[in-house]
Formats: structure tokens, sequence, C-alpha cells
């Protein structure tokens, strides 16, 4: 029986909820605010709230100063494509894992994650010198494919996790039904998996979106994401913090707006299994 | 239609198609300061002079540039044709024929009218290999209203002693207001340009002569026990975490006494639009202690030896730093903005002494800087506020971690230079010094 709670006890936890949404949003809050902000105004102590003389003069010099659009599309492409690729490769290995495990699986499963364990910065110089050798270096193609193989063990995870929730004997009444291995997974699995493989791909979308160290270092302007954009608008000499937090809620916004309309669709899938 | 006219309307598409693919797209790596900014906004004279060349600018954070043009440069990747390094990589990528000779500049280039404690840093057994761009050193701006309220005249070149009496004399905590504001923050760039070139001041080197490490030494012993002393009794709240642009801030907004920092600051806080203060900054040369403090920076364009356009890059790095290009910005922006520190003949310009005030002991900082004998002591290196050789990024961020620690209280002066010794004792000879 569920137990009831009392209204003091449920609006403490209304406010507290809200106070800690707040905590979480407030950095992206004052970036907002400061990129309204003039560079004076960005570094007044106190610092102003709401009360300064609002300009859009920031996002004007940003707009002029650089290729948003261009960086914008290498964004869409790269963290698209990337997770795209990546669901690809991990939907028949999260069902191999799931539903045919191996006597090694479950250690398969630990060192796919401990790869993401290693410093990236370790790796860099050869892979930079395969991506010199195979002609990758700014191209939109090699940085989706290390994005993609960056995040596979995620995504295969994530996938394995949601597919461990479905009985296998829906699965095995199908195959007695006589549908093949492609119909099985195309027909039957994933329309069950699809709340957990939307969140997989809003989730892996947003961190390929924001991955900054091989974006920075393995494209130089051709295929430059927004990632790229930012770190233009830092300056050892000089003030930036309105213009970069310009450059900054011009990166933000696509993949906040995204989140903001999918947020159900990702809260059901991180929560798919959760309770039975 | 006929043969010859639609073999014509072929030929000319046929051209048309052609023309952007014979243009050499030239990559340009650069950092996000303003003259740098400027510079990308009046490449049109070039563009116009040269329609066979592109610019692709890639405008990156200081450190993160830094370390893709290092990645980028030791594998050979050839992104770039031409990046922006600073006076302190020079000399270390050029023994390592990771960048181009600059030489046939051109006749009109005027190289020999370059200062020559600039060109002297970025010139390896006589030949330049980048060009600067814009020089600096480091000089005191002052409030000249608190100093006049303190009772005081700044010399010239004031002497340590000098700077901290005024330093006491101008705080006024209660109204926010801090007598000297000092890099504190941790960084080989950040505090310890600030104190090594102080250090080399008062006689206290980084190494001897046999590349050993002179922290335990008095001279270190008192530097850092002066700096940590008046930065606690006259400096700003959480000055471990102030570099550059905290500082900058803090003057500007009138919390400041006295900066000592880089040259350039000079161009902002006297500009009304940012600064609080504007009409209220002195300057002066750098303190004086065994020795001037000296400080000599310069950003350069360097062409990496991996560059597939060798001659449009150095067609390109000529002009950016050409007298003629000086003259383009003082015509569209004014004097008072274009790159300073780096000819003799912008010194020589009545019309660019008037603009700017700080003009001169800009100058003098720049010329009295000696890169080879920066302290009182013979040293094997060259560097002002930094060590010439490749391991002083890690190691000069290590020790200035432990006097940043030092400044927050987090440790004695003692223990800081106890471990910046071990620290630098243990890097040393894991680098393999002596060489």
């Amino acid at each position: 029986m569920a137990r009831k709670i009392s209204d003091t006890r449920r609006w403490g936890f209304t406010i507290l909820a809200w106070g800690v949404a707040f905590l979480i949003f407030f950095p992206i809050l004052w970036t907002i605010l400061t990129s309204f902000k003039s560079e004076a105004d960005a570094i007044a102590s106190p610092p102003k709230f709401l009360f300064f003389d609002w300009t859009t003069q920031n996002y004007a010099e940003v707009q002029s100063r650089s290729p948003y659009f261009r960086h914008f599309m290498n964004s869409v492409i790269i963290s698209v494509g990337s997770t795209l690729l990546g669901l690809l490769i991990a939907i028949p290995a999260a069902w191999s894992m799931a539903f045919q495990p191996a006597k090694r699986t479950k250690d398969l499963l630990m060192w796919m994650l401990s790869t993401k364990m290693m410093p990236a910065a370790g790796v860099l110089i050869p892979m930079y010198l395969l991506f010199r050798s195979w002609g990758l270096l700014d191209t939109r193609f090699g940085i989706t494919v290390v994005l993609m193989l960056i995040n596979l063990p995620i995504i295969t995870w994530m996938l394995y996790t949601y597919f461990r929730e479905i009985p296998s004997e829906i699965l095995e009444a199908a195959r007695m039904d006589g549908a093949s291995l492609k119909n099985e997974i195309l027909h039957v699995l994933t329309p069950m998996a699809v709340p957990g493989i939307a969140s997989t791909l809003l989730l892996n979308v947003i961190l390929a979106w924001n991955e900054a160290f091989w974006t920075l270092n393995l494209t130089t302007s051709k295929a430059a994401p927004l990632t790229t954009f930012i770190a233009s608008y830092s300056s050892p000499e000089g003030l930036f913090y309105a213009k970069l937090s310009a450059a900054s809620t011009m990166a933000i916004a696509p993949i906040l707006i995204l989140g903001w309309f999918s947020q159900k669709q990702l809260v059901r899938g991180l929560t798919f299994g959760a309770v039975k | 239609m006929s043969m010859m006219l639609r073999g014509l309307m072929g030929a000319c598409a046929m051209t048309a198609l052609a023309a952007p693919a014979l243009a050499e797209t030239l990559t340009i790596a650069t950092v996000n300061n303003g003259d740098m900014i400027r510079m990308q906004k009046m490449t049109k004279p070039f563009t116009d002079a040269n329609p066979d060349i592109q610019l692709e600018w890639v405008t990156l954070e200081e450190n993160v540039l830094r370390q893709r043009v290092t990645t980028d440069i030791a594998t050979k990747g050839g992104q770039y044709d031409i990046v922006t390094v600073g006076n302190y990589e020079v000399p270390i990528w050029a023994r390592q024929g990771w960048l181009l000779a600059l030489e046939d500049m051109g006749a009109d280039y005027d190289a020999a009218d370059i200062l020559p404690p600039i060109a002297e840093g970025l010139s390896l057994d006589g030949k330049l290999y980048a060009a600067p761009f814009y020089g600096e050193s480091a000089m005191i701006m002052y409030r000249t209203d608190l100093m006049e309220k303190a009772g005081l005249e700044m010399p010239e070149r004031p002497t340590w002693d000098f700077i901290y009496d005024a330093a006491r004399k101008m705080t006024d905590k209660s109204a926010e207001v801090y007598g000297i504001c000092l890099r504190g923050k941790a960084g080989w760039g950040e505090n310890m340009a600030f104190l090594t070139s102080m250090g080399a001041s008062y006689g206290a080197p980084w190494f001897d002569m046999e590349w050993k490490p002179q922290f335990s030494g008095e001279a270190w012993k008192k530097a850092l026990t002066d700096y940590v002393a008046i930065m606690n009794e006259a400096g700003p709240p959480g000055a471990s975490s102030n570099g550059f642009n905290e500082n900058l801030a803090l003057f500007q907004t009138g919390k400041c006494g006295m900066w000592i920092d880089a040259t350039v600051a000079a161009s902002f806080v006297s500009n009304p639009k940012d600064s609080t203060v504007a009409d209220k900054v002195g300057y002066a040369l750098a303190p004086e202690g065994e020795k001037p403090q000296m400080w000599l920076w310069a950003w350069t364009l360097a062409i990496p030896s991996s560059t597939d356009a060798p001659d449009a890059a150095k067609k390109f790095v000529a002009w950016a730093t050409s007298k003629a290009y000086t003259e383009q910005v003082a015509a569209e922006e004014g004097w008072a903005n274009v790159p300073p520190g780096t000819r003799t003949s912008l010194y020589e310009n009545p019309a660019y002494l008037e603009a700017a005030p700080f003009a001169k002991p800009t100058l003098d900082s720049i010329m009295s800087a000696d890169l080879k004998n920066p302290t009182t002591v013979e040293v094997p290196y060259i560097g002002t506020q930094w060590v010439g050789i490749p391991e002083f990024q890690a190691l000069g961020t290590a020790v200035g971690q432990q006097f940043s620690a030092a400044l927050a209280g987090q440790a004695s002066v003692d223990q800081a230079l106890q471990m910046a010794q071990q620290i630098a004792e243990r890097e040393m000879a894991r680098a393999g010094y002596p060489k």
C-alpha cells in the first residue's frame, strides 16, 4: 500500500526539487544573461543579475566574426552521424549479448567499458598519425568515426541493459512462429525497445555534440564543429566573457531545444525497467 | 548553336570552374587577441592584391592553440600554413627544424627596423624564424589620484621597496581599493611569468650554469617572501586565482592602486569604453631590485616546415608584419590601435607618440630587456619571464602551483620553495640535464 505523504512534506519536496533544478540550471542561465551584457557589465562586482543595459552587440559580433552555420552543420552531421553509425553496430551486438550470451560476455562488456577509462590524451599522437596517413585530418568522416568509436561502449551498454528487460520468451515465440533473425530484431525487439533506443540516441547525440577533446584536436576548419567555435572566443589578454557567453549560448541552444522537446522520451528511456 | 559557340561556352565554363581550384588556401592558426582579430577584419588589401590566395582563420584559446599546433608540427600533419607563436617557442621550434627561415621577405620589408631585442629572440644562427606581429614588456600601471592621495610621486623606475610602501599607503580595504594587483593564478604563463621576472630582478635565477635548480637560495626566499607579504597586506582577496584578465577587470573597475603586468594592458586600461579609471592612469617602468625587472614577449607569425604553400605563406606574413599594415590600421582605426612593440620606426612617429601615452615606457621596457642576461648571475638559458627550454611549460606550471599555494596560505614560503626545488631537481634529472 502506498504511504500517505503529508502536505508539508509534499511542499518541502517540491521546493527542494525546484531548488536543485535551479542550481543545476543556474550556470546556463548565467551564461545566457552574460551574453546580453557589455564586457564591463560582465565583470562588474557585485555581479549584475537583471538590471544592466541589455545589448545584442555580442551576438552581432560573433555572427560577423565566425561562420556559425558551417560549425552548426558540422555539429549536426558529426553528432547524428556518429550516433546512427554507433546504433547500427551496437543493436546487433547488444542483442547477441542480451539473448545469446556466451561464457565471456560479461568480461567483454567490462572490457568495452574499460576503454572509456583510458585518458584520451594518451592515444592522441598515434591517432593523429593514423589520421594524417589516411588523409582524415579535418574531415567530417574521420571525426564521425572517432566519435562513434568513443561512444560505442556506452551505446552498447545502454542497449544491453534495455534489452535485458525484455522477456526472452517473446523473442522465442516469434522464432517459433517462423520469424527470421532480421525480422526478430527489426519487428519484435526494436518496437519493444523504442524508448530505450530513443533515449540512447538522444543521450549520445548530446555526448557527441559536447565532445571537445577530439573535435578540437582532429579538426581545423572544414570539419570543425561548434566546440571549436566556442574555443575561439577565449582570450589570454583582454576581456571576453560576454562574447564567449554569446558564442556558448549559440552553441548550446540547438541541443537545449532538442532536450526540451524530447525530455519525456529521455526520462522514459532512462527509467525504462527501473520500476517493475 | 554553332560548334564554335559551344566550344567557347565550354571553355568559359571550364575557366570559371578552374579559377577557384587554382586559388591557394592559407590556413592561419591564431589566438583571440584584439590585434589579431583586427587583422582578420583588415585583410582585404592583401586578398585584393593576391586574388589567388584565400585565407582560412582558425582562432583558438592560447593553450589549446599551443597543444594543437605542437601536435601538428611535430607529426608533420600540415594542417596549418601560418601559426601564431610566442617568442618562447620560436628558438626551440627553429632548432627542431619545424619552422621555415624567413628570408627574402621583399624589398620594402625592412627587417632591420625590427626592435633589436625582439629580433634577437626570434632568430637562430642569424636567421629570422618568425615575424613579430606585436611585442610587449612589463610596466607599472598606477592610479594617479590614489598615488597623489598617498602623498607619493611615482619615479620613472621605482624600487621594489617604493612599490611596497606605495601599495600599503594606497590600500583602503573598506572601500575595496587594494594597493597592488599581481598575478597569482598558477601557470607558466601566469604567476610564473611575473615571479620568474621578479625573482630575476632580486638576483634569483631558475638554474645555475650546471642546470642545478636555485630555489633553495636566499634570493628566491627574499623574493617570494616579499611577494606573499605584500599581496597579503595590500592585494585583493582571492589573489591566488587572479591572472592577467582578472587583474585587468579589477583595475578597470577601480579596485587596484597599481598593477605590474604586460604593456599591452595599457591600451585596455586607458580605453574609456571599458575602463572606469581611464583618465587616472599613469605609467612607469617595471621596478628595480638588484637588476630592473625584465620582460619580453612577442606574438609572432611563423611558417611551419610542413606547409605546402611556403611562398604564399611568406607573402602573407610579410604583409601582416609590414609598415604598410601598421599604416593601414592607423588610417582605419587610429594610431592608438596599431600593433605595438615591434618596429623602431613606430616609436619615431610623432602621430603614434601623441596617440599612445604609454609608448615611451613600452619602448624603454622592451629595449632594456636582455634575454641572455636576465638576472645578476650568469645563466645557461635565455628568457626573462620564461626559461627557453622545452620542459619549462610543465615545470613552470608545477612550480607555479607551489607558489600559488603559498599565496593562498596553504603552504609557507619555505615549504613552497622546498617543494619547487624538489620538483625542479626531479624533472631536470628526468629530462637528462645537464645536456
